[in-house]
């Protein structure tokens, strides 16, 4: 191989730049979160706009307790990440699977509400425009949460079959930055569709 | 990427490619996830699609070419002028572009591979199937009633014309689908140019001493993460109303029109900055080889390409000045406009700079260059004539925008994308392109250009719409259209040169060796092509000209910078 080596006598200096799992994590985010702007905005744009009814005040109810189920799994995942870093396994799978149980809930609860309104309510995505972007925009968080609950129960199944050790926390870290994300994003969303919006 | 050196197994040394058949090498191919194989993928599909878009291009000329003409239908004009546009910018120019840089990013930093090399496998494919769809749709269109073959709503494709009332059969899924798959595999490489760029640079190669390409692809990559998403979102919506009922663009149901236009332009005007900065970053590494000079005012240039990221994400509306805004939109647009000039115009000031006082070698690649900086510039003032608003009402949907943007987009982007074929070209398969053939390209492609580009602003401010499928007699624009159609048989022409030219140097070219055009930068420090691991000892650099050091012991950059 003709290969010119470039190498210069340089002292030996620690070299470190950041983790590229991170960066991509960010950069996934920063993605992310245009496509969601775009959904908020229409959202936004469209309150109040709709020609027929439902409209939110008469069929949304504000989801409290999944709402509080969701904010505290991004605590319960950062704990499981730090137990993880610290190589206490045990309560590794403890938070994990707390974190996942509580995004579960959350889940089912956006299911009894859709179902609520659809069988009850009459709200579909076609009737009005309310309709359109309510499930547009809350369909596209459910589904963010629903990639999330299969990514924590990979991780959960791993963990039971033992292939996750302390050497794992750091991808185990940067997919808990997803979660973090996806938390943030329902601050947005309920104070949109549930605060202002209704 | 723990270790600086590896151990080069025998079997990858030697000639590999003898005694294997071609199942085993497409197999090869296909299964890869090595970034230079990829982006030379990613360049042959582009090429691909480009005969297609051209031929496309072709026709629309011919049906132009004189007033009262029936080379082709209508409803066929209609989807010429629409596949050609959405092909030529998202599976020409963008694949194109990003071919380079997966080809160039890790070389260049003095990387092995991309951050996340099968995340690049998965966008290439993504791209490749997105293309394929798009074409597909010319047997597949068919839906319901025959209705539409090919897509026809235009490559913006305004709502209502989108909703299933008006645009019946599958086309027009074709289109979204096809760009909503393109768009997933464009994020997938936004996030890998930027982990690449941020995470993988060798040994010493600070921020400040990265090769000016890398600094403009990773604006571009962060560019690529805020603008395709939007036209995602976008498609997505649309989908639901197609297929789910829903009413986003629907006026009916109280829906907005022109939400989507702009939804789209919030993605369409970042998109050009998304394909031009690639095209600086060409020119920024050719321009100072060819004048065996460093670039002038690096740190400036940087500084205008993060500016123009930045500032061209806020200047979507100027596209819709036609469609009516408060006075304080229009004002706010039209002065963003004007301000993205500024660093833009810096940077031609910068090339200009490296060129002042250089010992200017007029090569292929260089004189690529050198119509660059001219058109470029031409394309440039155009639009601020046209990001004015009053101009813009005039002259908004005529064929002088259309003489505008093909300006910036054929002038600017494809004249600097053939500086990069004839520049890495022998990096890449290790022979030299024919410098006579090359020569040729140029000349014929300046003449075509001219021909089609420059007069096509004529009949534009005489009042010529676009999009139309023709034209009566007595307008005073047939001449014009005339020349304008004789031009695109010359770049045709060019374009055949230029093919051939690929093909007969990649068997018959002079051999290249390491480092043919004396150059400064890592990609030039390995082998031609260059190996499966790139370098076989990780480079440590220790100024932006890791090369020329290594050249010229006796006076090095580092001492200087």
């Amino acid at each position: 191989m003709s290969t010119l080596p470039a190498t210069m006598p340089v002292a030996e200096r620690p070299w470190v730049l950041p983790s590229r799992g991170r960066v991509g994590m960010f950069c996934l985010i920063a993605g992310e979160a245009a496509i969601f702007t775009i959904f908020v905005v229409a959202y936004i744009y469209y309150i109040g706009k709709s020609l027929s009814g439902p409209m939110p005040r008469e069929v949304l109810e504000i989801p409290i307790i999944t709402t509080i189920c969701l904010l505290s799994s991004s605590l319960t995942i950062h704990f499981a990440v730090r137990a993880l870093k610290q190589g206490n396994i045990g309560s590794f799978r403890i938070f994990w699977f707390i974190t996942l149980a509580l995004g579960a809930i959350f889940l089912i609860g956006t299911a009894r509400e859709w179902h609520r309104l659809i069988y009850e309510k009459g709200l579909t995505i076609s009737t009005n425009l309310f309709g359109t972007t309510y499930y547009s925009l809350v369909g596209l968080h459910a589904f963010h949460v629903t990639v999330g609950l299969v990514g924590l129960t990979l991780v959960m199944l791993l963990s039971l079959a033992g292939k996750v050790h302390q050497t794992d926390a750091e991808h185990v870290d940067v997919f808990s930055l997803y979660w973090h994300f996806v938390d943030v994003v329902w601050v947005v969303v309920f104070t949109v569709v549930y605060l202002i919006g209704r | 990427m723990s270790s600086n050196s590896i151990t080069i197994p025998e079997s990858l040394s030697g000639t590999r490619a003898e005694g294997r058949t071609w199942l085993e090498t497409l197999h090869e191919w296909v299964i890869t996830v090595d970034h230079k194989k990829l982006g030379l993928m990613y360049i042959g599909t582009a090429l691909f699609f480009l005969v297609l878009g051209g031929i496309e291009a072709v026709i629309i000329r011919i049906q132009l070419a004189v007033p009262h003409n029936h080379f082709v239908p209508p409803q066929v004009f209609n989807r010429m002028f629409t596949m050609h546009g959405t092909t030529m910018i998202f599976f020409v120019a963008m694949t194109i572009l990003f071919g380079f840089g997966m080809y160039l990013i890790p070389l260049m930093i003095g990387a092995r591979d991309m951050a996340f090399p099968r995340l690049n496998a998965w966008g290439y494919w993504m791209t490749a199937f997105g293309g394929l769809l798009l074409y597909f749709s010319f047997v597949g269109g068919d839906g319901l009633y025959g209705a539409g073959t090919a897509p026809d709503v235009g490559w913006w494709a305004y709502a209502p014309l989108t909703s299933t009332a008006f645009s019946r059969g599958h086309s027009t899924d074709y289109w979204t689908i096809s760009l909503l798959l393109s768009g997933f595999g464009s994020l997938a490489t936004g996030v890998n140019v930027v982990a690449t760029i941020v995470s993988m640079r060798c040994r010493g190669m600070t921020l400040g001493r990265m090769p000016l390409l890398a600094w403009m692809y990773l604006v571009m990559g962060g560019l690529l993460l805020f603008t395709i998403t939007p036209l995602t979102a976008a498609q997505a919506m649309l989908m639901l109303d197609r297929y789910g009922g829903g009413h986003f663009f629907d006026t009916q149901a109280g829906g907005s029109a022109v939400i989507w236009m702009h939804f789209f332009w919030v993605f369409g005007h970042p998109e050009v900055y998304v394909l031009i900065i690639p095209a600086f970053a060409f020119i920024s590494e050719i321009v100072p080889v060819f004048s065996r000079k460093p670039i002038f005012g690096y740190p400036i240039m940087v500084a205008a390409t993060v500016g123009i990221g930045f500032i061209s994400m806020s200047v979507w509306a100027h596209h819709m000045f036609t469609v009516g805004m408060p006075s304080w939109g229009n004002a706010f647009f039209v002065l963003s406009t004007a301000a993205i000039a500024v660093p833009t115009g810096i940077k031609i000031f910068n090339w200009l700079g490296t060129m002042w006082g250089g010992k200017i070698r007029y090569a292929t690649p260089m004189l690529f260059c050198i119509a660059f900086l001219f058109q470029f510039l031409i394309a440039g003032l155009t639009g601020i004539m046209l990001g004015s608003a009053p101009v813009n009402w005039q002259l908004s949907g005529s064929y002088f925008v259309v003489a505008h943007f093909h300006y910036v987009i054929v002038g600017g982007i494809l004249f600097s994308t053939f500086a990069a074929f004839y520049y890495w070209f022998p990096k890449m398969t290790g022979r030299m392109l024919n410098e006579k053939l090359g020569k040729w390209h140029f000349w014929l492609f300046v003449i075509g250009f001219h021909l089609t580009f420059d007069f096509m602003h004529i009949p534009g401010l005489l009042g010529m719409p676009r999009r139309i499928y023709t034209y009566e007699p007595g307008r005073g624009w047939e001449g014009w259209n005339l020349i304008v159609s004789v031009g695109a048989l010359f770049q045709a022409a060019a374009i055949l040169c230029f093919v051939f030219n690929l093909v007969w140097s990649y068997f018959q070219g002079r051999l290249a060796g390491n480092d043919p055009w004396d150059a400064w930068t890592l990609e030039w420090t390995t082998s031609s092509p260059p190996p499966d691991y790139n370098f076989a000892v990780l480079p440590e650099v220790r100024s932006r000209r890791p090369l020329w050091d290594i050249k010229h012991p006796e006076d090095p950059d580092w001492k200087y910078e």
